[in-house]
C-alpha cells in the first residue's frame, strides 16, 4: 500500500487528501481481519445495512459540524459552541413539535436558531475583538443552560413522521440522512470554490490585516463563517434529536466540538488558519467513526475505550506530520525516498 | 468573627423558638440539581409529600454544585431546621459540615447517593441499591429464560456508581446458572442515542443478533435506544430478544405496553414517603436506625403495567 506515493513521478508534494485516505484504508483493513463479516452489505427492511452504512449513517452529525468547523478553521477560528447549539436547536425543534407547528416551519426556524447563534459567536469575535476560543466557550457552556430551559423539566420525547424519515428513515435504500451531508457539502463546495467566499474566508484566516488592507471585508466574512457553522450545527441537532426522538439537553451533541476539530486536524488542516479541505475533513471524520464503530464491535472492555481511540488518533496524526516523515525518511538514509515539504 | 456567632447563636435561638412553638417540623433538603427524568420527579415528590405531612419544606436545589450545597446545609443550620436531608452532589468533603449540624444538634439523613464521612456523622442513609436492582433484572431474566440466555449488556457511564453496582448485581445471578453469560458489553452512556449506537454495533458483530436471548440494559434510556436499533434491523425486541432494564421511566412503561420491552426495575422517584417516615420516627424517639435503609425496589411486566400506568396518569 505504501508505494502508492514514494514513486518519483512525485517529486512535488503529494495530494493531502492521500495521508487520511491511506489512514482510513489501513483502519478498515482491520476491521475486516477483526470481523470478516466487516464489509457485508444487504437489504434490510428495505434499506442497506451493515457496518460500513453504519460508520457513514453514525459518522453524518459529526460530518455536518466538521464541514462548517473547516470553514471556521479556515478563517483561523475555532467553534467550542456547537455541541451546545446541537442540544439548543434539539430542544427549540422538541419543543415545537409539541406545539404542532408544520415540520418545514420547526426545520426553517431551528436552522435559524442555529443562525442566530451562529450569528451571536461571530459578533463577538468579529466586532468585539474575543479571542474564539473563548468568545465560542461562552455559548458552550451558557447553551445546555439555555436549552434545559426550553425543554423544561425532564427530557421530552416525541413522535414525528417527518422528523424520524429525516433523520432514521431512507430513500432509495439509501438514509436519508446521508443525501442530506451530500447537499450539504454540495452547497459549501460550490460557496467555497464557486464564489470568492472560500478565497476570502482563507485569506482572512492567512492574514487578516493584509486582507482587510486589500479591500476584504474581513469582519463579515468572519461574520458568515460562525453562521454557517450555527446552521451546520442545528442541522446535526434535528438529526441527533430526530434519531432518538428525544431532546436531551444534557447530552445531546457534547463532545462533538472535539471530534469536528479533529476532523479537520485529521484532513491535514492546520489551526493556524488560511486552508480550507473540505472533503478532507469528511474523510477526517470517517476515520474518527469507524475507530468509534470497531471499537464497539471488537468486544474491548468500555473501560479502554477512549485510551485506544487517544492511541490511535495519535499513531494517524503523527503519521501525516511531514516533519517526522522527512526525519523517518533521514534514518532511513535515501531508502524512504527524499521527502521534501 | 465573634459578632457572626453572636448573630448566629441568636438566629438560631429564634430559629428555635419558633420551631419548636410552632406544632409543624421543618426539614431542610439539599437536592443535587434537575438533571435528566428521575431527579426532577424525585424533588415534585418531596416537595409534595411535606405538603402532605404539613412539613415545612426548605429546599434548595445545588445546580450539581458542591459549594452550593454546603452554603445550602450551612443555611439550614442557621436557620435551626429540625432535621436536614442531603441529597449528596459528590461523595467527599462532608466531614466538617456535618460536625456543624451535629454540634447545633440537628440531625442528618442522606437520600439517594452515599458520602465517605464519618457514620457518626448522618443518622441513616435512605436510598434504593442499585446492586439489588441488577439482582432482581438478573433475576427475572432467570426465570423468563429457564435460566439459559446469551447476553448482551447495555453498561452505564464507566465508572458511575449506579453502572457498577448493577452489572455486579446483574452478574451475581446470572452466574448461579451455568449456561447463561453475558456475549457483548459495552457503555451506552446512559443515553438513548449511546444504547442505540452500541446495539446497532452489536448486531452486526452477532450478525443480526444471532443467538442472542436477551438485552440487559442499565438504564431503560439505553434500553429504548436499544428498541430502536432492533426495530430498524428488522428484529423484534420483546419477541424475539427478551428486553430488561432498570429506572422505570414513562417511555419505557409505554414500550412494554406495546410489547417492545419485557421487564423494567423501577428506580422509584416517589419516595419522599420513605424518607420522611423514617425522619419523623426518628424525631419521635426512634434513635436507633441501621446505616442505611434500603427503599425496596418494585419490577413491573406486561402484567402490571396497564394498572400502573392507568394509576400514574401516563399515556
Amino acid at each position: 500500500m505504501t508505494e502508492l506515493k514514494a514513486k518519483p513521478e512525485a517529486k512535488r508534494s503529494l495530494p493531502t487528501i492521500v495521508w487520511p485516505l491511506l489512514a482510513l484504508a489501513v483502519m478498515l483493513v482491520i476491521d475486516g481481519i477483526i470481523n470478516p463479516s466487516f464489509f457485508s452489505i444487504r437489504l434490510v427492511e428495505g434499506r442497506l445495512y451493515g457496518s460500513l452504512i453504519d460508520i457513514l449513517y453514525r459518522g453524518t452529525p459529526i460530518a455536518l459540524i466538521a464541514m462548517g468547523m473547516a470553514i471556521v478553521i479556515g478563517s483561523r477560528g475555532i467553534d467550542l459552541s456547537v455541541g451546545s447549539v446541537v442540544a439548543i436547536s434539539g430542544a427549540v425543534m422538541a419543543h415545537y413539535i409539541h406545539a404542532d407547528w408544520n415540520p418545514w416551519l420547526i426545520v426553517l426556524v431551528t436552522l435559524g436558531m442555529g443562525a442566530f447563534c451562529g450569528l451571536w459567536n461571530g459578533a463577538l469575535v468579529s466586532l468585539l475583538g474575543i479571542q474564539p476560543i473563548i468568545a465560542t466557550l461562552i455559548l458552550m457552556v451558557a447553551g445546555r443552560g439555555f436549552a434545559l430551559m426550553i425543554n423544561g423539566p425532564g427530557i421530552p420525547t416525541f413522535r414525528s413522521e417527518f422528523f424520524e424519515s429525516l433523520s432514521t428513515g431512507q430513500f432509495l435504500t439509501i438514509p436519508t440522512r446521508l443525501y442530506l451531508v451530500v447537499l450539504v457539502f454540495v452547497i459549501l463546495w460550490a460557496l467555497l470554490r464557486k464564489t470568492a467566499f472560500g478565497l476570502f474566508v482563507e485569506a482572512v484566516g492567512s492574514n487578516a490585516s493584509a486582507s482587510r488592507l486589500a479591500g476584504v471585508g474581513t469582519r463579515v466574512i468572519t461574520i458568515a463563517a460562525y453562521a454557517i457553522i450555527g446552521v451546520c450545527s442545528a442541522t446535526a441537532g434535528i438529526i441527533i434529536t430526530g434519531d432518538v426522538r428525544a431532546s436531551d439537553a444534557v447530552t445531546s451533541g457534547l463532545y462533538t466540538e472535539l471530534d469536528a476539530i479533529l476532523a479537520v486536524v485529521l484532513g491535514g488542516a492546520s489551526l493556524n488558519g488560511g486552508r480550507i479541505y473540505l472533503a478532507n475533513t469528511l474523510v477526517g471524520v470517517l476515520i474518527i467513526q469507524s475507530l468509534t464503530t470497531s471499537i464497539l464491535m471488537s468486544g474491548l472492555p468500555p473501560e479502554y475505550n477512549l485510551v485506544v481511540k487517544a492511541i490511535v488518533i495519535l499513531v494517524v496524526l503523527l503519521v501525516q506530520a511531514p516533519k517526522l516523515r522527512s526525519s523517518i525518511a533521514v534514518l532511513f538514509g535515501s531508502r524512504g525516498g527524499k521527502v521534501k515539504s | 468573627m465573634k459578632k457572626t456567632n453572636l448573630l448566629g447563636a441568636i438566629t438560631l435561638g429564634l430559629g428555635l423558638m419558633i420551631a419548636s412553638s410552632a406544632s409543624a417540623l421543618t426539614i431542610g433538603f439539599s437536592q443535587v440539581g434537575s438533571e435528566g427524568d428521575w431527579r426532577p420527579a424525585f424533588s415534585a415528590d418531596m416537595k409534595a409529600e411535606a405538603e402532605k405531612r404539613g412539613i415545612d419544606l426548605k429546599f434548595s436545589d445545588a445546580q450539581g454544585k458542591e459549594e452550593n450545597q454546603l452554603k445550602a446545609v450551612r443555611g439550614f443550620i442557621a436557620q435551626g431546621v429540625d432535621a436536614i436531608i442531603i441529597a449528596p452532589v459528590v461523595v467527599t468533603g462532608w466531614d466538617s459540615v456535618l460536625k456543624e449540624a451535629k454540634d447545633a444538634g440537628i440531625p442528618v439523613f442522606l437520600a439517594d447517593r452515599d458520602v465517605e464521612a464519618d457514620k457518626d456523622l448522618y443518622v441513616t442513609r435512605i436510598s434504593a441499591d442499585f446492586n439489588l436492582e441488577g439482582r432482581l433484572a438478573g433475576a427475572w431474566l432467570a426465570q423468563a429464560s429457564k435460566g439459559k440466555c446469551d447476553i448482551v449488556e447495555l453498561q452505564g457511564t464507566v465508572g458511575a456508581a449506579p453502572a457498577i453496582e448493577r452489572k455486579k448485581g446483574f452478574e451475581a445471578v446470572i452466574s448461579l446458572f451455568p449456561n447463561m453469560k453475558i456475549i457483548k458489553s459495552q457503555s451506552g452512556d446512559f443515553t438513548t442515542a449511546g444504547g442505540k449506537e452500541v446495539t446497532e454495533s452489536f448486531i452486526k458483530a452477532t450478525d443480526g443478533f444471532k443467538g442472542v436471548c436477551a438485552v440487559f440494559g442499565h438504564n431503560d434510556n439505553m434500553e429504548l435506544g436499544a428498541i430502536q436499533a432492533m426495530k430498524e434491523a428488522g428484529l423484534k425486541p420483546g419477541k424475539d430478544v427478551l428486553m430488561v432494564s432498570v429506572d422505570g421511566v414513562a417511555d419505557e412503561f409505554r414500550a412494554i405496553k406495546a410489547g417492545d420491552a419485557n421487564a423494567s426495575v423501577e428506580l422509584r422517584s416517589d419516595i419522599g414517603k420513605d424518607i420522611y417516615d423514617v425522619v419523623q420516627a426518628y424525631l419521635d424517639g426512634k434513635k436507633d436506625w441501621p446505616k442505611w435503609v434500603v427503599i425496596a425496589s418494585d419490577l413491573h411486566t406486561k402484567d402490571d403495567v396497564d394498572a400502573l400506568m392507568a394509576a400514574r396518569g401516563i399515556k
